[in-house]
């Protein structure tokens, strides 16, 4: 069994939360003195019937304002898989929480309410889709029972989206009409819509492969930290720990630690009294290498035949999620991979319109921009382009006078 | 190739693990005893090993304990060879801080935030590991892996840092310390198979055994020095486990024969009632849990 990460994109009105309630209430997720809870609140629906939003509508905050306003993860599981929910909010000013759902998921579910079809925020959120790279996108056209299940408006609605999905290049799309509010192709199929033919939406994400195998990209093992016990039996110990981002490490692989270009051979995979012969993506293991060469921290060990890029001028998407401005002047940090190494944003080349795909030029960069910049870092770094290499080309801007998390990078590639 | 899930959470937690070793100065790992916070020791012993911890093992200590969980503590750690330093909320009780709760349902389970936050001001923790999990409760949904707290201990759901990809910003101002989540996506089913898969020994509490309780606002609790009992509480016996392992007198009982960890597994699979809900303290309101976190609770 494995595990299937995905974001569910559309605003408050289309009744996002209560998709995702009806998806855990339908398929027996939610326990007893959870349901409990539903019925005391006395939150209703018009025709009386439990408000499923209430579900994934965590902070007394948001209880008040009766919104989302941040990323909620939800966790069930099927027979099949084991799913995580990253539940995040689609206005407008929480651009930067719908970038950081989507930085995790594997798979987006984009919500369009039928009775208004193919609206600004779905240009704006199939943009962050593609941009952060997700690779299967689910459209649900909701509230169908609004339009009379009407086969005719959902196809003028399919037929919309292809338009959207071919500019904003979106492949691996998958169309269902749906109710979440009275649970049509939600779980279960629906009486009501007898022209649709395919799957429901869980059995959908039960089954669904991948496209992209991140084991089958380049090789890629940055070190988080050196394990040296320093006893008396252990006097020559010297492992290096980490995750193995993208690729697949073998016994007797030649490998290059980066940046320092120095080469050497994998010895031993260990994980505590194990030693797999491979190290795979997504497996966190100590390397033993056959030379002794001095790494650390913030290092990436490479298959030597295919190695990433370097550069200290890099190219690159970037997301601002502060309310307080980029400043050009200012010295940042650039955290990529376990590397942390100060940088600045050296050109800002355009601004995206997020609602209408156009390109800006001004000067000012703010809350939720969308843009391509060229950036400078203080010591070089080993990357791959984001598209091509989620794991090693994604990157964040931390504020040196506050600490806090001001942008998301999607490294393109070295700077002309 | 795709790893399995027990595999992916592993690795995930070792990385996070690790991230703290690689990002912080005085780094602690917060352990109750609990079976969430034993498989953190399982997942260090998986990162480090054969080095040492990069970090004490911290037990804030209610003076309000099941023996078997004491017991348990000091036979791990004797095996395990690392540093344990135990805040006691006694002290704090002792020194004034705080003043013990009065009545029928007191309990010292919310007296532990400040034992908490002058344990780690002693020692100067700058990061402090735990085994809280997203799925535990609703607020807890909103969680970050990293998450800042003031200097106060606060948790501020607004100022919250974006967690992007697998990037952990780290980075603190003096005073401030970030409490680390590593099994922030795994649920209580997970932790179960991954005990079960591990071989993980566990306190003898969770297992269903014979003991004196009474029951109160619907709730099975263990029969205690440290449970206010009056004429209306009548003991008996009856065979029960525990789902979660925490201070005496807020911990309830569930009935149960399950002896074995596959007969828990099975039960918590048919279950109806979610682990939190075996929580008294959980109960008082629907946003008892947020208020106890904003306050620095875990």
């Amino acid at each position: 069994m494995d595990i299937l990460k995905f974001l569910t994109a559309g605003s408050v009105d289309d009744g996002k939360s209560t998709l995702i309630g009806r998806l855990l209430y339908d398929s027996e997720s939610i326990l007893a003195d959870q349901l409990e809870a539903l019925h005391r609140s006395n939150r209703k629906n018009d025709d009386g019937s439990i408000d499923l939003a209430i579900l994934t509508d965590g902070l007394k905050a948001e209880r008040e304002q009766g919104i989302t306003i941040d990323v909620a993860y939800k966790y069930f599981q099927t027979d099949k898989r084991k799913f995580i929910i990253a539940d995040t909010p689609g206005h407008i000013q929480y651009t930067r929480n719908m970038v950081t759902g989507a930085s995790n998921a594997n798979l987006a579910i984009i919500l369009i309410d039928a009775r208004k079809g193919v609206i600004e925020q779905t240009i704006r959120h199939s943009y962050l889709v593609s941009l952060l790279g997700i690779q299967q996108v689910v459209v649900c056209i909701n509230k169908m029972d609004m339009v009379e299940y009407s086969e005719a408006t959902y196809e003028t609605i399919v037929n919309d989206y292809k338009a959207l999905a071919y500019k904003v290049g979106l492949k691996n799309i998958k169309y269902i009409p749906v109710s979440a509010l009275k649970g049509d192709n939600i779980v279960y199929p629906s009486s009501h819509m007898k022209w649709y033919e395919g799957e429901s939406l869980l059995a959908f994400l039960e089954n669904v492969e991948l496209a992209v195998d991140d084991s089958k990209a380049h090789a890629r093992f940055p070190v988080q930290w050196v394990v040296r016990p320093q006893t008396e039996e252990l006097h020559d110990y010297r492992g290096y720990a980490g995750r193995v981002s993208s690729g697949s490490f073998k016994v007797n692989d030649k490998v290059t630690v980066l940046p320092s270009g120095f080469h050497s051979t994998i010895e031993k995979i260990e994980l505590l009294d194990k030693e797999p012969t491979e190290a795979f993506a997504g497996m966190s293991v100590t390397i033993h290498l056959k030379d002794e060469i001095d790494i650390s921290r913030g290092d990436v060990l490479v298959n030597t035949e295919y190695q990433p890029e370097i550069s200290q001028l890099i190219e690159a998407d970037l997301c601002w999620m502060d309310t307080r401005a980029l400043d050009t002047s200012h010295t940042y940090f650039i955290q990529h991979n376990s590397k942390t190494t100060r940088c600045r944003i050296q050109e800002i080349l355009y601004k995206v319109n997020i609602n209408t795909l156009e390109k800006e030029f001004n000067e000012d960069f703010k809350l939720n921009d969308i843009g391509r910049i060229i950036i400078k870092t203080a010591e070089p770094l080993a990357f791959d382009p984001y598209q091509s290499n989620k794991a090693n080309g994604g990157a964040i801007i931390i504020d040196s006078r506050t600490n806090v998390t001001v942008g998301a990078l999607m490294l393109r590639g070295v700077a002309e | 190739m795709k790893l399995d899930y027990l595999d992916e959470l592993e690795a995930e937690a070792i990385y996070i693990l690790r991230e703290v070793a690689g990002q912080f100065e005085k780094p602690a790992l917060l352990f109750s005893g609990g079976k969430d916070s034993i498989t953190l020791v399982r997942l260090a012993e998986k990162a480090f090993r054969p080095g040492k911890f990069p970090f004490p093992l911290v037990h804030i200590d209610t003076g309000h304990n099941f023996t078997e969980t004491i017991e348990y503590r000091d036979k791990m750690i004797k095996r395990i060879g690392e540093k344990l330093i135990i805040g006691h909320v006694q002290d704090s009780i002792d020194e004034g801080k705080v003043v013990e709760q009065k009545g029928k349902n007191a309990s010292r389970n919310a007296l532990q935030t400040i034992t908490l936050l002058d344990t780690i001001a002693k020692y100067g923790f700058d990061a402090c590991i735990g085994g809280a999990r997203r799925d535990e409760e609703k607020a807890r949904a909103k969680e970050r892996i990293f998450s800042v707290r003031d200097e106060f201990g606060q948790w501020d759901p607004k100022r919250q840092r974006p967690e992007l990809w697998n990037i952990f910003n780290g980075k603190i101002h003096k005073g401030e310390n970030v409490r680390v989540f590593p099994i922030s996506n795994w649920t209580e089913l997970d932790v179960w198979n991954y005990i079960r898969r591990e071989k993980i020994e566990l306190p003898s509490i969770y297992f269903a055994h014979e003991r004196e309780v009474i029951t109160r606002n619907g709730q099975l609790m263990a029969a205690s020095p440290f449970l206010n009992m009056d004429d209306e509480d009548i003991v008996e016996k009856r065979n029960v486990r525990f789902r979660t392992v925490g201070d005496m007198t807020c911990t309830a009982a569930v009935e149960s024969y399950a002896c074995q960890i596959d007969d828990i597994i099975d039960e918590i699979s048919e279950s109806k009632i979610s682990e939190r809900g075996a929580r008294m303290d959980d109960k008082v309101s629907e946003a008892a849990m947020e208020d106890r976190k904003k306050g620095g609770y875990f």
